[in-house]
């Protein structure tokens, strides 16, 4: 795979990343492993702001033209943030899974929850022993 | 997802596999034959052939030939639309074959070859109940018929489709091809080029000997024709308000219930064909169903099975995507016959409006909604 896991992101086994801010909040998207299975996304329907999630609960839906799918919350905690531009330019999730085409911003309810998620060797290691 | 004993045995493979894995399609099963889904964008792929040319593999798709004095009479009993039209050589036809409830069994294409010979396609999916209902309805007619496996069949779709086909072949060849008209074929030796397709573009397709697929598919290359996958062939065909079989309609679906009114024959009266009081009776009281398309008003995308809601009561939508080219989820949904203009579409638990319009939504490069 051409664009790797980045190694100062944290990964869960529904193929989402998270990226520390630096202000007690992580941005969230899902992995570029993640968007090549799904396809040409056409629309993404976005957590609501404030809402609190739990972990692994069901927080949005990412529709490729082939199919919806499914977005997780990668651990308990508050929306503080959605990424609008998705709303206009769905496919930033294809073209910068690990930038632009960030989902949601999230608040953990306990900051340990992110050191127990995968690390990218971890992570590339768990989805090609998926496939 | 149907995990089927068919799908558990070893998968067909068409002879344009190898060229499928050499442009780096990826490869599912579809019907029991490994077929490229795509080839990287679905969605390129799909305005590829709206704006230039694209190529399908359809050879998993089931060419059968009929010959003998008693073709024409078997087939106007056998389908809903009636091979009596067809006067010229090489003209083609769509129809519907019933069974005896007005159930559609399968939707095909058919060629008038020449006198007392007819050729037809039909669905990959549906080819073994084809062939057992073709069989048991060919009795007491003077008909051979033949799965022609030995054919390979290439789809070339777009607005630059047939100009870059004839410029692959001899100039006898050219010279056929060129004058071919819309939903004509001709032989060209070996090969059978026809003028239509399944995209709502204009182009040819082809059959030939499964042993010149390769080069055929390696020449196309070579001209600019660039390989489409199963997804796009899905989205051409639905923005081009074609039908899709097993999806849109199937034995439990009358043709008036499913869009294709048009293509019963029912004149003349006194040709029957198998289904015809069945569906006579559907349209003297009205057909309670409709099929019509649907453009989402509100942002989402349209699935099949979706529930469909009118102030007439519930529908469901057949086939749903998002549309490549109109940049809007668009749909095929049976409803209600009175229904008019609107209605709503539950999507996971939320009631999105949709407008009514009547396929095609898309034709030769066009916006027609």
């Amino acid at each position: 795979m051409s664009n790797e896991n980045p190694s100062d992101l944290r990964y869960t086994q529904t193929h989402e990343w998270l990226r520390d801010n630096g202000d007690g909040t992580y941005a969230v998207g899902i992995t570029d492993h993640a968007q090549g299975l799904l396809g040409d996304v056409v629309y993404v329907e976005l957590p609501e702001l404030e809402t609190v999630l739990n972990a692994e609960e069901n927080c949005g839906v990412i529709e490729s033209v082939k199919a919806a799918s499914d977005m997780f919350a990668p651990l308990e905690g508050e929306v503080t943030e959605v990424n609008e531009a998705l709303d206009g330019e769905p496919e930033l999730i294809n073209s910068a899974p690990f930038g632009e085409g960030w989902i949601f911003a999230i608040k953990p309810a306990n900051i340990e929850d992110v050191e127990a998620l995968m690390d990218a060797d971890a992570y590339e290691a768990y989805y090609q022993s998926e496939a | 997802m149907s995990d089927t004993i068919e799908s558990k045995q070893k998968p067909l493979r068409t002879p344009l596999y190898d060229k499928h894995v050499e442009a780096g399609g990826k490869m599912v099963d579809f019907a029991g034959w490994e077929m490229p889904i795509n080839y990287g964008s679905q969605v390129t792929e799909h305005k590829q052939v709206r704006e230039d040319a694209g190529m399908f593999d359809v050879s998993h798709m089931v060419v059968l030939d009929f010959k003998g004095s008693g073709t024409k009479a078997f087939l106007q009993n056998l389908l809903a639309n009636d091979v009596a039209k067809l006067k010229d050589q090489g003209k083609a036809l769509y129809s519907g074959m019933l069974n005896h409830e007005g159930g559609v069994i399968d939707d095909l294409i058919v060629y008038y070859i020449e006198d007392n010979f007819y050729r037809m396609v039909v669905n990959a999916a549906t080819r073994q109940n084809d062939l057992k209902w073709m069989l048991e309805q060919i009795e007491g007619y003077d008909v051979d018929f033949s799965e022609r496996s030995d054919l390979a069949m290439i789809a070339v779709q777009g607005p630059n489709a047939r100009e870059k086909v004839i410029s692959l072949l001899d100039e006898g060849g050219a010279k056929k091809a060129e004058a071919l008209k819309a939903f004509f074929g001709a032989q060209l030796g070996e090969t059978f080029i026809a003028r239509t397709g399944y995209t709502g573009e204009d182009g040819f397709e082809i059959m030939l000997p499964t042993e010149q697929a390769e080069g055929l598919w390696d020449g196309l290359l070579n001209a600019g024709v660039k390989p489409i996958g199963l997804g796009a062939r899905d989205t051409l065909r639905l923005e081009a308000g074609m039908n899709l079989y097993g999806t849109d309609m199937d034995e439990g679906i009358s043709p008036l219930a499913a869009g294709m009114g048009w293509t019963v024959a029912w004149e003349p009266e006194d040709r029957d064909f198998i289904g015809r009081t069945a569906i006579e009776k559907e349209k003297a009281e009205g057909s309670k169903m409709k099929l019509v398309g649907l453009v989402l008003e509100d942002k989402g995308v349209l699935r099949g099975h979706q529930k469909v809601i009118t102030e007439q009561g519930d529908g469901e939508i057949t086939s749903g995507t998002f549309s490549p080219s109109l940049g809007v989820s668009i749909a095929l949904a049976r409803i209600p016959s009175a229904v008019k203009d609107s209605c709503h579409v539950e999507i996971r638990g939320k009631q999105l409006k949709a407008r009514i319009v009547r396929p095609p939504f898309v034709r030769n490069g066009k916006a027609l909604v």
